[in-house]
């Protein structure tokens, strides 16, 4: 008789996580697949037999849609401006609280992870009297310099600008503690051999701490390109993806198909295109890290 | 500890068990009821009464913020949850009645209800197809606001009663206040003035038995010329409803004369503006195109509707009735500062003393539907948003207008299937 085959006791360990990632990841994921190439909405919600199967025309409808374009449009300009900036202010902040001669890390540290932790409403709700035209804290000092007052959140060419700020500013601190993490993972002792070395600050950065951090950096800037590329909640609270559309995300628009005007076989294929762009930008970053350290 | 937990159950069961030989006894009959916003706190000031009257009965109230109105709904709707009764906006009726989620009213209407004591807009909002589905609960239109002493200061003691009027006080009131105050604020982000507008020159705004859109009409384009005429003479600020910020701070510093708005305001003005501007402020109907004062408004509010699946309809009908009895109308203005869709509630004293409503008495004679299909909020929105973007500049009048139509045409593409399906 031959015995059973041995299952790895880790697999029934993993089991229960597993199940519940399938019944509520892959098989929702699934049917908004089949979704996407439906024209479910509000008439097919009450009566099943007015749905219709139309195949790749959400796709083809996606393409010819003014509106899907100016999304992709906005999404991409907030995940490319907004995502290496906030990057490098993450950095920049890590640098500065990780330095010797600073005094009361913690407090440093707590205050700059604050705007992380708070509610977005609450902050948005700040945010829309400090961008307020005539009355906002910005344009105030602004005037300072002589400068005119910015209509931040209703001209359509300051609006995306006005989100990166505030994007930036809320979820830099987040970045920044993963960066102090990396930084202290550095061994002193390169430094002490640079510095006998004669290298001056720069080059210590340039060839010692950059590439200590590389892998800090890769995960840094997956997560934060996948998070961006998700843009929904900041032009959700502070302007509703006007004026004029111009900060209308992918996200955004998705969930006005899906929920506002009850579209979900349309919004499910704005998903799956989200989607692949967003695998796309990963798989590119993966594979630029994997060039670069090749030696 | 095993013996204990089996206990516990063991007494639980028992307390079920007596609580449910208790409630035999009684047996309430259970309405659900949904109602949004401040309504639904309100109206549980009326539910006492309602119970005295009819004690088997007993109401549930769930109070649902609008917010989330629309998504509790249709999820309800899809989970087979709905409640006996619930408020429904009246856009949102066409919605309903095609989910088949509300039930026929005719009937009950013509036997229980005097209907020419309605208003007649109004009511025409909840039929379709010569079927009754909601009865109306609290009427909304949208009138004039405005600031009597800036009117007063451009020479002019009367609002105006026809177009020509509004824009010769709108170009002179722009011209006494300067550069950065306005005669009008008109926030882009509404859809509602282009709009009343085309429909005061006449516009179906959708045509072929609401298959296509109407927008390149004769009587849209005109209105919407007009409309979009206001922000390109500089008489409205270019901003929507979110740059303004505190809209009752602009008002009382002076910002804008002329303010399209609801009866919600009657009351926030009323509480919000400081004691200096008592009598300073007014409301008005709007004025028409040509000499029949006043010009026609929205058929807006929000009415009562029994859902299809509903276990009580009979009780459910009941509270309906009650609701719209006048007496309770006008308690529920009160209460709310809501407008009673029936006329004979407008004799009470509390609404016959307010100046500022009686402005909406002699608005809602003239009102007219909207169209009634479940598009049409998508349709007000892409409205809205062709004449933001004309108002920037993005588009010429003729390219936003053929925009609008194929957009328009597209959202409709669905209800033309159905239609033609119903057909064969």
């Amino acid at each position: 008789m031959r015995p059973w085959p041995v299952i790895n006791p880790a697999f029934w360990f993993v089991l229960p996580a597993l199940g519940l990632i399938v019944l509520f990841f892959f098989v929702p994921v699934l049917a908004a697949l089949v979704l996407s190439f439906s024209d479910f909405d509000i008439y097919a919600l009450g009566d099943q037999s007015r749905l219709r199967w139309i195949g790749l025309d959400n796709y083809l409808r996606l393409l010819h849609d003014p509106l899907f374009w100016q999304a992709l449009k906005n999404t991409l300009y907030f995940a490319i401006v907004g995502g290496p900036l906030s990057v490098t202010v993450s950095l920049g902040a890590a640098l500065l609280l990780n330095h010797r001669t600073l005094p009361c890390k913690a407090l440093w540290r707590s205050a700059m992870f604050l705007p992380v932790v708070t509610t977005l409403v609450a902050v948005a709700v700040v945010w829309r009297y400090l961008y307020h035209p005539r009355y906002g804290f910005l344009n105030y000092a602004l005037a300072w310099f002589g400068i005119d007052p910015i209509d931040w959140l209703g001209d359509p060419a300051w609006a995306m600008p006005a989100i990166i700020l505030m994007a930036v500013w809320k979820n830099f601190g987040f970045n920044m503690v993963i960066f102090i993490a990396g930084l202290q993972n550095i061994p002193q002792r390169l430094y002490e051999a640079a510095t006998l070395d004669g290298a001056g600050t720069w080059q210590q950065f340039r060839h010692i701490t950059l590439p200590m951090l590389a892998p800090t950096f890769v995960f840094v800037a997956v997560v934060t390109m996948i998070g961006y590329f998700q843009l929904f909640a900041e032009p959700y609270v502070m302007t509703q993806g006007g004026p004029a559309d111009s900060t209308l995300s992918m996200a955004l628009l998705m969930y006005q198909e899906g929920f506002r005007w009850w579209n979900l076989g349309y919004s499910a294929s704005v998903a799956f295109v989200l989607f692949v762009i967003i695998l796309a930008g990963t798989l590119l970053q993966l594979w630029l890290r994997e060039r670069t350290s090749r030696p | 500890m095993i013996v204990g937990l089996a206990k516990a159950i063991g007494l639980l069961l028992l307390l079920v068990r007596l609580g449910g030989c208790d409630s035999e006894e009684v047996k309430p009959v259970v309405i659900d009821f949904w109602a949004m916003g401040r309504e639904g706190e309100s109206v549980q000031a009326l539910l006492p009464e309602f119970e005295r009257r009819y004690p088997g009965v007993q109401v549930d109230v769930q109070q649902i913020p609008w917010s989330a109105a629309h998504e509790k709904l249709l999820t309800a709707y899809a989970g087979d949850a709905l409640p006996d009764i619930f408020q429904l906006g009246n856009t949102w009726i066409p919605e309903f009645v095609a989910l088949n989620a509300v039930d026929d009213l005719t009937e009950r209407f013509a036997t229980h209800m005097p209907a020419d004591d309605f208003f007649p807009g109004v009511l025409e909002t909840n039929r379709l197809d010569g079927k009754l589905y909601g009865v109306p609960w609290y009427v909304d239109t949208r009138l004039i606001f405005y600031r009597t002493d800036l009117l007063q200061a451009a020479g002019y003691e009367q609002p105006p009663r026809a177009w020509h009027d509004w824009w010769a006080a709108m170009e002179r009131i722009k011209a006494n206040l300067g550069a950065n105050r306005y005669a009008i604020l008109a926030p882009f982000n509404e859809w509602q003035m282009p709009v009343i507008l085309a429909l005061q020159l006449g516009s179906p705004l959708l045509r072929d038995g609401s298959r296509y859109g109407d927008f390149r009409g004769e009587a849209f384009r005109r209105a919407f010329s007009l409309y979009v005429g206001l922000f390109r003479k500089g008489w409205a600020p270019v901003m929507g409803e979110m740059q303004v910020g505190n809209l009752y701070q602009e008002f009382c510093r002076g910002l804008f004369a002329f303010y399209l708005s609801g009866p919600w305001n009657i009351g926030e003005f009323s509480r919000r503006l400081p004691d200096e501007m008592i009598g300073r402020w007014a409301t008005a109907p709007m004025p028409a195109p040509d000499d029949h004062y006043p010009g026609a408004s929205l058929a807006g509010g929000a009415s009562l509707v029994i859902a299809r699946t509903a276990a009580n309809k009979e009780a459910a009908w009941k509270l309906i009735q009650f609701l719209a009895e006048p007496a309770r109308q006008a308690e529920f203005y009160g209460l709310t500062g809501d407008l009673p869709p029936r006329k004979a509630a407008w004799e009470a004293e509390v609404l016959a003393t307010n100046a500022h409503a009686r402005a909406f008495r002699t608005q809602l004679e003239r009102v007219i539907p909207l169209p009634r299909i479940p598009e049409w909020e998508r349709i007000a929105d892409k409205i809205a948003h062709y004449a933001e973007k004309t108002i920037r500049g993005e588009f010429r009048e003729e390219e936003a207008l053929a925009n609008l139509d194929r957009d328009v045409d597209l959202i409709l593409e669905k209800r033309r299937w159905l239609l033609a399906k119903e057909e064969k």
